[in-house]
């Protein structure tokens, strides 16, 4: 493998690294929503005294 | 969905067409990079374009659902922005044996860029939600685009440069093979931005009506 190449691998892999850090982002994310969201429906659940 | 397994198949399909149909011949090793380099950079203009164009819209109608449209779309090309001057430096340090050049009008006119962008966050989060965020934002993004046109054209208007033009008025200077796999590639990258666009897009969208719900319920 040549100099030229294991930059070549760098150049993609800085891609599929960048993907998979907003993958982790997005999943952190939905998982903050569906606790925001169990919260909500909790308060709602208790105000309508059920 | 369909989006992001467009992205998929077309960015598989690009990077494989271009690591096993492309001879080797054709070009040296770090050749490579423009499957990813180039539209990584298209892919940058086209967000900040649309988030120029959603500014526009919300500047002209008033209607502050562009306003998250045009935030997400700066949001989504200063990734790609990132991406660009990642790869390219890559590219520039194979090639030229430098990370980065100052001597370089493209790549300073697209850092430039790149940091007028990042600052439109600074901007955006200094001032309070509302109308009055909404405008400043959308003539700040709008000024922006402005700036696309000349770092596209820099690369043209330059002497004496060590870029590489491969687009020129007689057409892409490439052999079939190669322009076919970076238009694969191109599409693929696009497809890609348009699905973290609309993912971004939608969870900022649930975002703000939770905050409402949660103001409602208060």
């Amino acid at each position: 493998v040549t100099s030229a190449e294991k930059y070549v691998t760098a150049a993609y892999l800085v891609v599929l690294a960048a993907l998979l850090v907003y993958v982790v982002i997005i999943a952190l994310k939905l998982g903050r929503l569906a606790g925001e969201l169990a919260e909500l429906t909790e308060l709602a659940r208790r105000r309508d005294g059920r | 969905v369909a989006l992001s397994a467009a992205a998929v198949l077309l960015l598989v399909g690009g990077f494989g067409l271009g690591a096993f149909w492309v001879p080797e011949a054709e070009g040296d090793p770090a050749f490579r990079i423009f499957y990813v380099h180039v539209p990584v950079a298209i892919t940058a203009y086209a967000c900040f374009g649309w988030g120029a164009w959603k500014a526009l819209r919300l500047l002209w109608t008033g209607d502050l659902a562009h306003d998250l449209a045009s935030y997400t779309a700066v949001h989504i090309g200063t990734i790609f922005g990132v991406l660009t001057l990642a790869t390219g430096s890559i590219w520039a340090k194979i090639t030229w044996g430098h990370w980065w050049l100052w001597s370089e009008r493209q790549l300073v006119l697209f850092l430039i860029l790149f940091l007028f962008y990042s600052a439109y966050f600074m901007l955006r989060f200094s001032i309070d939600p509302g109308p009055r965020r909404a405008s400043i934002s959308a003539v700040y993004a709008l000024l922006g685009v402005a700036l696309i046109p000349v770092s596209f054209l820099a690369i043209r208007l330059a002497e004496g440069l060590i870029h590489p033009v491969v687009f020129t008025r007689e057409g892409p200077q490439m052999t079939g093979d190669i322009f076919t796999t970076f238009l694969v590639c191109l599409a693929g990258t696009l497809s890609l931005a348009a699905a973290l666009y609309s993912n971004e897009l939608l969870g900022k969208r649930i975002d703000a009506r939770l905050r409402e719900l949660r103001e409602l319920l208060a």
